[in-house]
């Protein structure tokens, strides 16, 4: 018993910190791994609307993304408020789609383009003339692999 | 000469810089989740499509108006009643005269205006994939005893998605109240 009273006579013993940053760097490198970096600065505002039979996107790299909404507030100056189309950093129209599909197609390998997808990540204020264009361009050039960007729903209608 | 120890570096900065980049990298993340609701558009064709002679009892017909009413064969109806409604269309329990023959030949329509909005028509649209889904699901449950999500293999999921056949039609819009 002389034993244990004498040890614990000399106060608790440091905790080593030493780990500490391993610890951290394990915290980081999952940060980095999963973290996306903003792609594209959105030049329209987009709020998505709500739905329930949602499917997840799996490859991001087959994934070539539209984007339909009215333009910010900035920028409205210059290209007036009505719904535009945004792809990549810059505005554009109907007619640039083809061009903008053709350069996603050919970054991937061949096998893999059948699955590629476009993405409609359109604002639920945008009236359906738009869209219903932006839908004739993706089937004239064969894109017919398509989501609806929403956000999932959980309330009833 | 007299060979010196190398001097320990100190390494208790190294969490301060560990945590500055942890910090970096969590605000710059978006977990930004890609999901939606995937569709197959038809493929274009230049020529007008064939006439087909559809009877009329296996087509049901919705239209989302310019003013995001909905219209479903003619009569207006509520959206959360959508639902339902197509459900008992394309199943038909009990063989009525004006619902689908049978669930392989019916055939939904959808139909809106270009000056619809965006968030009336993905409303309408997800409440016509929830009926197929909500079909196949039941289809599932009876015949392999689980939910079609849960299936394995693929012929498994053919087999439920080929007795509740997905086609959903759209019509050109019409140019009704665009902006």
């Amino acid at each position: 018993m002389a034993k244990f009273s004498r040890k614990k006579g000399k106060g608790t013993p440091k905790i080593s910190t030493a780990s500490l940053p391993d610890i951290i760097f394990i915290l980081l490198f999952f940060f980095m791994v999963v973290t996306v970096m903003k792609d594209s600065d959105l030049k329209v505002d987009v709020n998505y609307p709500y739905a329930t039979e949602l499917q997840k996107l799996e490859k991001k790299s087959l994934v070539s993304y539209i984007y339909i909404g009215k333009p910010k507030e900035r920028y409205q100056k210059s290209y007036g408020s009505a719904p535009r189309i945004q792809l990549n950093d810059a505005f554009a129209t109907i007619d640039d789609i083809p061009l903008f599909l053709e350069k996603e197609k050919v970054k991937i390998p061949e096998q893999q383009r059948p699955l590629m997808t476009a993405s409609l990540r359109t604002d639920k204020d945008v009236t359906m003339g738009i869209v219903t264009d932006v839908k004739i361009k993706l089937r004239k050039v064969n894109q017919l692999k398509v989501n609806y960007s929403s956000k999932p729903r959980t309330d009833d209608l | 000469m007299p060979r010196r120890e190398a001097p320990e570096i100190n390494a208790g900065s190294m969490a301060d810089i560990a945590f500055l980049l942890l910090i970096f990298f969590l605000v710059t993340t978006t977990i930004d989740v890609d999901k939606g609701i995937t569709v197959k558009l038809p493929p274009w064709s230049d020529e007008p499509p064939p006439e087909m002679k559809l009877n009329s009892r296996n087509v049901y017909s919705v239209l989302v108006n310019a003013n995001d009413e909905l219209l479903v064969r003619g009569e207006p109806m509520e959206p959360r009643n959508l639902r339902e409604n197509t459900k008992i269309f394309i199943a038909n329990p009990d063989r009525l005269e004006n619902m689908a023959e049978k669930p392989t030949k019916a055939i939904i329509s959808l139909k809106n205006d270009r000056g619809t909005s965006y968030e009336a028509y993905i409303r309408v649209y997800n409440e016509l994939k929830a009926a197929y889904r909500e079909l196949w699901d039941a289809e599932s449950e009876k015949v392999f005893g689980v939910r079609y999500e849960e299936l394995k293999t693929i012929p498994e999921k053919k087999q439920v998605r080929d007795a509740f056949p997905l086609v959903i039609s759209e019509a050109e819009p019409t140019s009704f109240g665009e902006e």
